[in-house]
């Protein structure tokens, strides 16, 4: 029984992620289980009985196959090891490299450890309740991919070597052609992971990440603003029109980069949690056909919203923890739900870090919201809790399709249950919430050389930017290097929110919505959530390195429909 | 495929039963929701400009390599942008077209558009072989704008047919492979995305893709606007 199911679902795998024909009322049957057995999922929430409409109201899908809640220990992301790169990296490429660029100031920062990332075809278990394992596109074997762990001051060079299936094997959702960006990574272009420098297995690219300061090699020489330090990275595929699936596939992972004030040891520095203590988490909504393989819908232009959170690649899993403070790396790592997490029992989040950077000082909050790309590091102190004490980190931001949060909070019992924490022992803490975290680099807006002017639109179903589509041989900007502008976003899309990512260095908020920003918005981003009729004013530089980025909505549903433009910076 | 199943399907997408009556029993569907699976597509009847009846699955799409999106002759909004569009990448690919890759324009005012008035404005505009201009029962057209997707999530602004989608779809049925770009995009692009679906012997035995600025242009005449 066991044998005969696996090998359907080989079958099935190797049709990809289309679901099988034999599935329709099956899934039905399920679905209905499903809504018995996971109770305080979305699709219940409206307390009719009748699935049909429960159906319709989630974008027209069946639901995943049950899963039971906190079954699951959430995984922690395994380190990836320093290997040895043979042929070695170097300035231009080496054989089996796919084409680029020289890599910009190689031998001023020689990459002193090197890494290699496979992408390929594997399978993963998201939840034991699943009728199989689900065939993934993965890093390493791993969702999510390996957790880099980098410091300033020492370069490194990932190769990301293209396992997957021949674009002609493949069958499915997704393209097997990849190119990796660093996601908040101020690094060159060729190294950026550019939507159209993409490549096709067996080739391979190094990324050089020299993780060296912004400013380095203009504001601030010789070593950079040490204000500009970043902190919590992602690295995932960025290949045009087909990155929505390839990340939802798996092909994504963490990178978390250190400095002498964010030490990583809560001995020293700021003494923020560390080690076991320092935990990312990456969080990505799904949807499961009843063979339990992950389901992308190709038919959908708007955004696709998942019935499963998964959280480090496990859906609903548990966090055993001590009572002592956390520090936790969250990701919303899309294709196009946003988030406002709650903690059950009220307990606060310290928000240190938005999208990577330290704020200037630790701010309280009741709740934390995210919308797809961002990041946010908040410290949890759990040390006044008891033991055997469950807290559930809940999800309780409204959203019923592409368009973006509908702008209602769920009440507590409506809300996604998304992670649980069981606080289990007692633990040495010797980690502090400073008073001060990291100073805002000193800017001056009245030298911007250009203020540019995006409008962020939606006209017949068509994502678009200043009335034009994605085109990557079209510049739509030149900004010169090593000069600032002004960059104002406009979001007159008719009621569609947009996580707008800009590639290269972090952006200031000027103003939003002709107001000076508040609390978190005061530090440096690099996703700004545009909301329906907002309008933000950004400061952005353009250090360093020469040649072409993009900016583009991160719904990555939105991204891959063209809402997107290439600027080169230019000499 | 029992007929539970696909009366479920129906059910869930909205759909009258009609639509039952109007299909035959093609290749598997999946879709219990109201988007088509890629891995089974209905087998609605259409009609073409040419005046013959086609099978949505059978005729238009099985094995195929297809351009796909809907239209009205008489939209004064996308639609001649994209169609232009289209023609500009019916040059490009030349005789490619009709024997690679197949056009398909749907029109979203099946009333409006009998194969007559269709084939007049295939003429009026140049399509080539290979492209065909299609109608069909009312009902069919709606479940496969819903089917392919070309919805949007506001009932009011879905109703207005003015406002409606104006996504163009490539695809390979057999590769389940399918991918939208908005129809006022480049044609080179276009044309570009459109060869990615045509399986090649020699096919990305190189990697590497475009990489500027010095790319050159993979299609003959293509223009890299």
């Amino acid at each position: 029984m066991v044998s005969k199911r696996k090998g359907e679902s080989f079958r099935r795998s190797k049709k990809g992620l289309a679901p099988g024909a034999a599935d329709g009322l099956g899934r039905r049957d399920l679905l209905k289980m499903g809504l018995l057995a996971t109770g305080g999922y979305l699709v219940a929430r409206k307390g009719t009985s009748s699935p049909l409409i429960l159906v319709r109201r989630r974008d027209d899908f069946p639901p995943s196959p049950p899963t039971t809640p906190w079954a699951v220990a959430l995984p922690m992301q395994q380190v990836a090891q320093n290997v040895a790169l043979n042929p070695a990296p170097a300035e231009f490429p080496v054989q089996g490299e796919a084409p680029r660029a020289p890599h910009q100031k190689w031998s001023q920062f020689l990459p002193q450890k090197t890494y290699e990332l496979v992408a390929a075809e594997t399978t993963h278990v998201f939840h034991p309740d699943l009728p199989a394992p689900s065939t993934v596109w993965s890093f390493n074997g791993m969702i999510p991919g390996p957790l880099i762990k980098a410091n300033y001051g020492e370069p490194i060079v990932v190769r990301f070597r293209n396992s997957l299936p021949t674009v002609a094997q493949h069958v499915g959702p997704g393209r097997p052609e990849i190119s990796i960006h660093l996601h908040n990574g101020h690094t060159a272009s060729e190294s950026d992971g550019n939507p159209a420098d993409f490549y096709a297995t067996p080739f391979f690219k190094d990324n050089h990440y020299p993780n060296v300061l912004a400013g380095f090699a203009s504001t601030h020489q010789p070593n950079g603003d040490p204000n500009e330090a970043l902190s919590s990275l992602w690295y995932h595929d960025h290949r045009f029109d087909f990155t929505a699936p390839n990340v939802y596939k798996g092909l994504a992972g963490m990178y978390s980069l250190f400095d002498n004030l964010d030490t990583g040891n809560e001995l020293t520095g700021l003494q923020l949690p560390s080690g076991a203590f320092d935990v990312p988490l990456f969080f990505a909504d799904k949807l499961f056909q009843a063979n339990g393989q992950v389901f992308f819908d190709t038919f959908n232009f708007d955004g696709l919203l998942g019935d499963k959170d998964t959280v480090n690649g496990k859906i609903q899993p548990y966090f055993n923890v001590a009572r002592r403070k956390y520090r936790f790396r969250m990701l919303n790592g899309g294709p196009s739900r946003f988030y406002e997490f709650f903690l059950s029992n009220g307990l606060p989040f310290i928000h240190i870090s938005n999208d990577g950077n330290l704020l200037p000082a630790p701010i309280t909050k009741e709740s934390l919201r995210i919308s797809v790309a961002e990041r946010i590091d908040a410290i949890v102190d759990f040390s006044n809790c008891s033991i055997g004490e469950e807290i559930i980190l809940q999800n309780r931001l409204e959203q019923e399709n592409g368009r973006g949060p509908t702008g209602h909070l769920l009440d507590p019992d409506e809300a996604r249950e998304v992670l649980k924490f069981v606080v289990t022992s007692d633990a040495d803490d010797f980690s502090e919430v400073p008073a001060t975290l990291r100073t805002l680099p000193t800017i001056n807006p009245n030298g911007a050389a250009a203020t540019r002017t995006w409008r962020f639109e939606r006209t017949n179903g068509q994502w678009a930017i200043n009335g034009k589509f994605f085109n990557p041989n079209e510049i739509r900007a030149t900004p010169k290097l090593n000069t600032s502008e002004i960059w104002i976003l406009k979001n007159n899309s008719g009621g569609w929110s947009h996580p707008i990512h800009i590639h290269l260095e972090e952006f200031r908020v000027q103003k939003i919505n002709n107001q000076d920003p508040q609390g978190t918005l005061v530090s440096r981003k690099d996703v700004i959530e545009l909301g329906p009729n907002t309008e933000v004013k950004l400061f952005m530089q353009f250090r360093d390195w020469l040649g072409k980025y993009p900016m583009h909505c991160h719904n990555t549903v939105h991204e891959d429909h063209q809402m997107m433009l290439r600027w080169d910076v230019i000499p | 495929m029992n007929f539970l199943a696909r009366f479920g399907a129906y059910a869930l997408s909205g759909c009258l039963p009609v639509a039952l009556v109007l299909s035959t029993d093609g290749p598997p569907r999946t879709g219990p929701g109201g988007h088509f699976s890629p891995a089974g597509f209905p087998n609605l009847l259409l009609r073409s400009h040419e005046g013959k009846e086609v099978r949505f699955y059978d005729d238009l799409l099985k094995g195929k390599v297809v351009v796909l999106h809907f239209f009205y002759t008489r939209c004064d909004g996308v639609c001649p942008q994209t169609v232009e569009n289209l023609l500009e990448v019916q040059r490009i690919l030349g005789e490619r077209v009709g024997r690679d890759v197949f056009l398909h324009s749907i029109s979203l005012k099946p009333d409006e558009d009998p194969p007559e008035r269709l084939a007049a404005y295939a003429k009026e505009v140049g399509a080539g072989p290979g492209w065909l201009f299609l109608t069909g029962e009312v009902d069919v057209v709606e479940r496969l704008r819903r089917g392919l997707g070309f919805v949007d999530p506001d009932p009011e602004v879905d109703k207005d047919k003015s406002q409606h989608v104006g996504m163009v779809l490539f695809g390979n049925e057999a590769r389940q492979s399918w991918v939208a770009c908005p129809g006022g995009s480049s044609p080179a692009l276009m044309a570009e995305q459109i060869l990615w679906m045509v399986p090649e012997p020699e096919e990305r035995a190189g990697g590497g893709g475009p990489t500027d600025p010095d790319r050159t242009p993979i299609l003959p005449g293509g223009k890299t606007k």
